[in-house]
């Protein structure tokens, strides 16, 4: 890996970190709202 | 730093999802049912009220000293209050003293709220000068999308600390208090100015560059026409949003007796969340290209023709198109939320954007307020009259067409910026 690349790839870590911290319990919010969504569907009489 | 915007709004955003710890509040004393020593849940709903009042009201009196100290000191200080907040309410639970939990969620917990909305706003403004809208709504979008992870939460949270409380609240509360401050303190953590004189390397973005507006004194801007034109703007779209909001569980069932159960209410009910969510961060985007003006435009007037379809639509029994024209109408009142931010930044400049917007939010007290207490007074109104329940809904709808009507006119009153043209 050149220097480049390794600065590169130094700097993306902590930025791809920080999106996982907020990323993950956003998803897991909106998997809760769609599973819920559903029920619109399903409970219809 | 849009992770650290998110990581704010994302927590502060629970304030939606309050509504799950009502009825475990009203039977503190009771148990399984309420008490006479139980708070009422029209006491209860004074907690949230307060929380939104104060809300507009911190960002309102803040918003000049966090332009001042810079963001990261206002995320701490928001992380503080909204944290703390919860302990103090937890102390009220266990007291069983409303007055205590009014005062930590509703006031410390609300200064926190307003605090932490207008903090990262004029930050992501400055990082993306070429598309403020996507930026802002990005954020705001995360506030939408804090009663989605919040709700779930604080439900199982009750579940599994309810041997140690009555129905877990204060315990929960306790929780949350100490998970929001490290989560939020997550962002003060990350987020980063850009330098002065910053800007995107050329090429980086397809959208059209929108010249921010002269940069205007927040003591000089909220003394202006255009300003209150757009506060007009705001309050009429938060209010007929609410009109939906408020009542979108019992007006679904009512509307389409016998075709609805109260779980697929609830399913609705969750539809309307997700586009209220997607709403700010498409809408507050589409307004980078088409402009904020134009994209308020849409607002208001698809806004008001869809308000006054949907008497027909109940009244035809046509569900699927019902379904989605709320959605459409709730995609409309987040996108609202979203876009503003970008708007201010048009006419007022970037400098002060923040100071502004927090000026502006008061608009939002107004309407958290004013829709529920129109709302509901329309409909009890009607029912009185001899109405049907199906029916009593129809009047309301008519009054959120003509505020959006009185919101197109604002619009159309403010000067239109360079781009716009």
């Amino acid at each position: 890996m050149s220097e480049h690349q390794e600065r590169r790839a130094s700097s993306l870590a902590p930025l791809v970190g920080a999106w996982l911290v907020v990323g993950i319990p956003f998803a897991y919010g909106v998997y809760q709202v769609l599973v819920k969504a559903l029920a619109l569907f399903r409970a219809r009489v | 730093m849009p992770p650290a915007a998110l990581a704010i709004h994302l927590s502060i955003g629970q304030v939606y999802a309050f509504s799950v710890f009502k009825i475990p509040l009203s039977r503190l004393i009771g148990g399984a049912q309420s008490t006479p020593g139980d708070w009422s849940l029209t006491t209860l709903a004074w907690i949230f009220s307060v929380a939104i009042v104060v809300l507009g009201l911190s960002a309102a009196i803040f918003g000049a000293w966090l332009e001042r100290v810079g963001p990261r000191r206002a995320m701490f200080t928001a992380a503080l209050c909204f944290g703390s907040g919860f302990w103090v309410a937890a102390a009220g639970v266990a007291l069983h003293h409303l007055w205590l939990v009014v005062l930590g969620y509703g006031v410390l917990g609300g200064v926190g709220l307003g605090l932490g909305y207008i903090s990262p706003v004029s930050t992501l403004i400055k990082w993306f000068p070429d598309r403020p809208g996507m930026a802002t709504g990005m954020a705001i979008m995360g506030f939408g999308g804090g009663a989605m992870i919040a709700a779930p939460l604080s439900v199982s949270l009750m579940t599994r600390l309810g041997g140690i409380a009555p129905h877990g609240v204060a315990p929960t509360f306790l929780v949350l208090g100490a998970a929001y401050f490290l989560y939020m303190m997550f962002g003060v953590l990350i987020v980063r100015v850009p330098p002065p004189g910053w800007s995107p390397p050329v090429g980086a973005t397809n959208a059209t560059r929108r010249s921010a507006g002269p940069n205007t004194d927040v003591n000089v801007a909220w003394r202006t026409a255009r300003f209150w034109l757009v506060w007009i703007v705001l309050c009429m779209n938060v209010t007929a949003g609410i009109g939906i909001l408020e009542q979108a569980s019992p007006m679904v069932q009512e509307m389409f007796k016998g075709r609805i159960t109260a779980a697929a209410a609830a399913g609705y009910v969750s539809l309307l969340s997700l586009a209220n969510m997607t709403g700010r961060f498409i809408w507050s985007s589409v307004s980078d290209y088409i402009g904020r003006k134009a994209t308020y435009a849409i607002f208001f007037a698809l806004g008001a023709a869809l308000y006054a379809s949907v008497p027909a639509l109940g009244a035809s029994d046509a569900l699927p198109l019902f379904v989605i024209v709320t959605a459409v109408l709730l995609s409309m009142y987040g996108g609202g939320f979203a876009t503003v931010p970008a708007y201010l930044r048009d006419l007022f400049g970037t400098s002060q954007v923040g100071a502004i917007h927090g000026r502006l939010l008061t608009a939002w007290s107004v309407a958290g307020v004013l829709g529920p207490l129109l709302v509901n007074h329309i409909r009890d109104t009607r029912l009185a009259a001899g109405v049907s329940k199906a029916h009593a809904y129809d009047t309301t709808m008519y009054v959120m067409a003509a505020l959006l009507t009185v919101g197109f006119i604002a619009n159309a009153l403010v000067p239109r910026t360079s781009k716009d043209v």
